[in-house]
């Protein structure tokens, strides 16, 4: 394989993905106005807030540490690092080995600890509030995540994502009930993880419910639009994961450039349907009581251990 | 003599004679305090390195021993340095060399006779720990096992004149003796009635399977009491937080894992053939105490008692790879065994780096506020930037994050539980993986605790007036801090190199290493079975964040402003905000105990809405206590009332026992 090439691949597709992912959530975002019987502002809305938000003068509470500033950046940093791991377009990048699935679950727990700390900076109620349900759902989402991953690494003998994909999708089509379980329940943990309805709500600013939106009361301009842009990567990034995992048809090698535009209208078509059914998912699940949120995340869990379980009984 | 026939075990035993003798040293310059702080305890430091040095360099030899004529007429102390206790000492240097620096400024305001005493108990302490490590008889092992309990017990009750401190040192003297019961009783069993209590001689035994696993069950129980497995963990969160800082750290970073030293000895290196299911006991009672200790973590109140549960669940860990290993180990799987044993050897590095830094930072806020508890703490980051900044790298490290140490060997734990197919039993294939949930739910839970820890004590607004005046860390302390911060960061980035260091301890207990497995793709890429396996690099990781972070700075710089006003904060325009409106430490452990309520035995008193002034008070108990503890101590008294009876006072009658004593005595030899 070639290694420049390779290396450009992978440039490539992280920045694509950071910079594709305001319009995905654009997509998702205008769907969901849709089948609301509302008109939506627009695909590129989330370009334009970003863009508002940049040019502001920044507000900083006078208490906020070094930490807090720091934060936003670390935010971006870590899921830059997650966007260009995951074989999006390509499998086998020459950089991808610095990270295997469970070191991808470790960056989203790095950026997700650090923003929990930010929220808890100031030294407000609602920061507390949000850092506290935060790690909550996390550290329920966490586990059930796993196991998915666990799963889909025993199938294929390996936790690093591209082995992992190329079995799935390369080798001669195969059926795994396992792989069925396991998608409900990483589902139902990227809900969780990316504060989605059912668990937490996006469009939120009733103070009490808040989750997310909760920890990032305190931010303003460059910060709050550094920590958006984050989030919107972190949304494709587990989006992206989801359809490698579970419908990796079309994927390319690296550095191999004929597949290269099936490999491009594959994944626009695949994300193109996955907008509408995240909005569709959304719009008819109503907002759970926080303590709601264990039962929900526990049946993800144990979704996800069926699924290994399953994965015994009948694959091996 | 020519410096090339001094050999790396002569060197531990002159640098244990060194501890010794500064110990005295400290107690004969009681009179000038500053001395002693500023000068034994940086020596003692150097004998720490001294002793790191010799650790790293004794492991890439072959084993040594050497004879001290000392001890009792004919059985003189027998010493043995192997890769093993190589690997246990280099850690007791590595982490005490901090430990050390920490104390040298920490302690400097003690008044001159307490000083004195702690220093010698300090460095006798330090003394025993390496000699357990050295020791290769039964009887110089229970020497130095027995001084290291002592020793700590009378460090435990520094300030003795508190009573509750007092309470914690009883405790924990009598676990630590029931515990040494059973080391000794272990001992008995393995060397199988030969009268030879050499560890030489106790390899050679055979025993029967069910000698064997009497020999493993009691070193469990004696080194789990030791360890603070469930359920022998009642003394830990007592005896942690009543000692002074540096010695916390000290009995948590390398004291815990004379424990989980003592279990590897003996089950891999004493009794050979383990049957497989005290793996699988070992690894379930690792993971239940795993989760206890961090639940119970979860919604403590005190900062060092957290951190004394967040122990239990670390040596719960430990433990649950130990487990692991016997079943590989018991399964002839060589490989599997050497990556799990590797994992779990990484694991008491880690948790001696990290958790002896997070100690130590406890320790700089109890010493510049005279608190503990976290509902009277907070903003610490601003008057304590130092503190805050390196205790925030262990925080980081304790909650399982990528690129530092804590997350490595988690990681290769896990990749050790997702390689379980391929053992002979369908059962334990199946439920092994699924055994990985509970480690992932412990570590997902310690990023929950330490983000409580961490958040409450130095960020937010300060609960109380006076912790705005609170004084950073002086120079020795930054440093000792500055060292461990610094090793939970190598650890964490360079992890094939220490691996391949760790090898020939893997390599004598389990049969196999991984070393060179692991470098396979360079030493950027850690592999522990293949590239297409699994692979992770942390300095690439650490590099790809740092050149991200740098360049979105400049990007956004350049392209719009740097334009920042400071205002109050937000918080929806609620205009009056107290610190009293943040969490506390009960409020962010609230949900714990909501989720996980049957666990916990709970106190609670909820206000009435009437109630004038309200008072909400709730105190978590352990259920254990009261199942296990409480009836036991009943028994004993109930056997000690009845034993009472036999007191009558009166010299005839004792008299009388004597005789009879004598005459059964005399019937029972004939």
């Amino acid at each position: 394989m070639n290694q420049t090439a390779g290396i450009l691949f992978q440039l490539g597709q992280s920045l694509l993905l950071v910079a594709v992912a305001p319009l995905w959530l654009g997509w998702v975002n205008q769907w969901r106005a849709w089948l609301q019987n509302k008109r939506g502002a627009g695909l590129f809305q989330p370009y334009r807030g970003l863009a508002k938000l940049f040019n502001k003068e920044a507000l900083l509470a006078h208490r906020a540490s070094p930490l807090f500033r720091a934060t936003p950046y670390i935010l971006f940093g870590c899921m830059w690092l997650a966007a260009g791991i995951v074989p999006v377009l390509a499998t086998s990048l020459p950089y991808s080995p610095a990270a295997d699935v469970i070191a991808l679950v470790g960056v989203f727990a790095l950026a997700r600890v650090f923003m929990a700390l930010a929220a808890m900076d100031v030294g407000t109620a609602f920061g507390s509030l949000g850092a506290r349900r935060e790690m909550l759902i996390a550290f329920l989402a966490e586990p059930a995540l796993l196991m998915v991953f666990f799963t889909a690494s025993l199938i294929s003998h390996s936790t690093a994502l591209t082995t992992i994909v190329e079995t799935l999708a390369h080798k001669q089509f195969a059926l795994y009930p396992s792989m069925a379980f396991a998608s409900v329940a990483f589902l139902m943990a990227l809900l969780a993880e990316n504060a989605r309805l059912p668990v937490d709500n996006p469009a939120t600013h009733l103070e009490l419910t808040m989750i997310h939106e909760a920890m990032v009361l305190e931010y303003s301009a460059r910060h709050l639009a550094l920590i958006e842009w984050a989030s919107s990567i972190k949304l494709l990034t587990y989006t992206v994961i989801g359809i490698a995992l579970f419908l990796p048809f079309g994927i390319a090698q690296a550095g191999d450039w004929s597949a290269l535009p099936v490999a491009v209208g594959a994944l626009l078509a695949k994300l193109a349907v996955a907008g509408p059914g995240l909005a569709l998912l959304e719009t008819l699940s109503a907002k759970l009581r926080i303590f709601r949120a264990p039962e929900f995340l526990g049946t993800a869990f144990l979704l996800a251990v069926l699924g290994m379980l399953t994965h015994f009984l009948l694959e091996t | 003599m020519g410096l090339a026939a001094v050999l790396p075990i002569d060197l531990a035993i002159g640098a244990l004679v060194c501890w010794l003798l500064l110990g005295l040293a400290g107690l004969s310059l009681q009179g000038m305090p500053r001395l002693v702080s500023g000068a034994v305890f940086p020596a003692g430091a150097l004998i720490s390195l001294m002793v790191l040095v010799v650790g790293i360099w004794g492991a890439g030899q072959g084993a040594e021993a050497a004879v001290l004529p000392l001890g009792l007429p004919g059985l003189p102390f027998h010493l043995r340095l192997d890769a093993l206790s190589a690997f246990f000492l280099a850690l007791l240097g590595g982490v005490s060399f901090g430990i050390s620096l920490f104390a040298a400024g920490y302690l400097r305001h003690m008044d001159g006779p307490t000083l004195g005493l702690l220093c010698l108990e300090y460095h006798v302490f330090l003394a025993s720990m390496g000699l357990i490590f050295l020791a290769d008889d039964a009887y110089l092992f229970m020497v130095a096992w027995e001084s290291m309990a002592l020793s700590s017990y009378f460090l435990v009750t520094t300030d003795h004149k508190i009573p509750d401190i007092r309470r914690a040192g009883f405790l924990y003297l009598l676990m630590a003796h029931l515990g040494a019961l059973a080391i000794l009783l272990c001992f008995g069993v393995i060397q199988g009635g030969h009268g030879d209590y050499s560890f030489a001689a106790m390899r050679g035994n055979h025993l029967s399977p069910f000698w064997a696993t009497a020999a493993f069950l009691l070193a469990l129980v004696g080194f789990g009491a030791k360890g603070g497995v469930l359920p022998f963990h009642a003394w830990l969160p007592e005896a942690h937080p009543a000692a002074p800082s540096p010695v916390s750290a000290l009995m948590s970073g390398v004291m815990l894992k004379t424990a989980v030293y003592g279990i590897l000895r003996v089950t891999f290196d004493l009794l050979h053939a383990p049957i497989w299911w005290w793996g699988a006991l070992a690894l379930g009672l690792g993971l239940l105490t795993a989760l206890f200790g961090v639940m119970f973590a979860a919604v403590q109140t005190d900062m060092k008692r957290l951190l004394a549960y967040s122990s239990i669940e670390n040596i719960g860990i430990i433990l649950a790879g130990i487990g692991l290993t016997l079943l590989f180990h018991s399964y002839g799987e060589t490989a599997l065994a050497a990556l799990t044993l590797t994992a779990t050897l990484y694991h008491s590095v880690n948790h001696a780096f990290f958790k002896g830094l997070l100690f130590l930072g406890t320790g700089s806020v109890l010493n510049a506020t005279g608190e503990r508890n976290l509902g009277r703490l907070g903003g610490l980051i601003h008057p304590m930037p130092w503190v805050a900044m390196l205790t925030l790298v262990g925080t980081l490290a304790i909650a399982n994050l990528p690129p530092l140490n804590g997350f490595v060997s988690e990681w290769l734990l896990l990749q050790a539980f997702l390689l379980t197919p391929g053992l002979p039993h369908p059962y334990l294939n199946m439920l092994i993986p699924v055994a990985a949930g509970a480690l992932v739910l412990a570590s997902a839970l310690a990023a929950y605790v330490m983000v409580k820890f961490y958040g409450i004590t130095f960020l937010g607004q300060p609960r109380e007036e006076r912790l705005s005046q609170a004084q950073d860390a002086g120079l020795w302390e930054r440093a000792g801090m500055g060292w461990l911060a610094l090793g939970c960061l190598a650890l964490g980035l360079f992890p094939v190199f220490v691996i391949r260091h760790l090898d020939s301890a893997v390599a004598l207990l389990a049969g196999g290493s991984i070393g060179a497995t692991a470098a396979q793709s360079g030493w950027l890429f850690l592999t522990p079975v293949a590239p297409a396996r699994a692979s992770y690099s942390p300095l690439f990781f650490l590099l790809v964040i740092v050149a991200v972070v740098l360049l979105t700075f400049l990007v956004v710089r350049r392209l719009y402003h740097g334009k920042i006003r400071r205002s109050d904060p937000w918080d929806c325009g609620y205009p009056a905000q107290t610190a009293r409106m943040q969490d506390t430490a009960e409020g962010f452990g609230q949900p714990i105990r909501q989720i996980f309520e049957p666990v916990f035995l709970m106190e609670r008193h909820l206000p009435d809405p009437f109630d004038r002034q309200p008072v909400y008070r709730v105190q978590v108990g352990d259920r254990l206590w009261q199942w296990l503890y409480l009836p036991v101590a009943r028994l004993a008294e109930r056997l000690s009332s009845l034993i009472g009876r036999l007191h009558h006072g009166r010299i005839h009658l004792y008299l009388m026992y004597s005789f009879a004593t004598l005459l059964f005595l005399l019937l029972f030899t004939q």
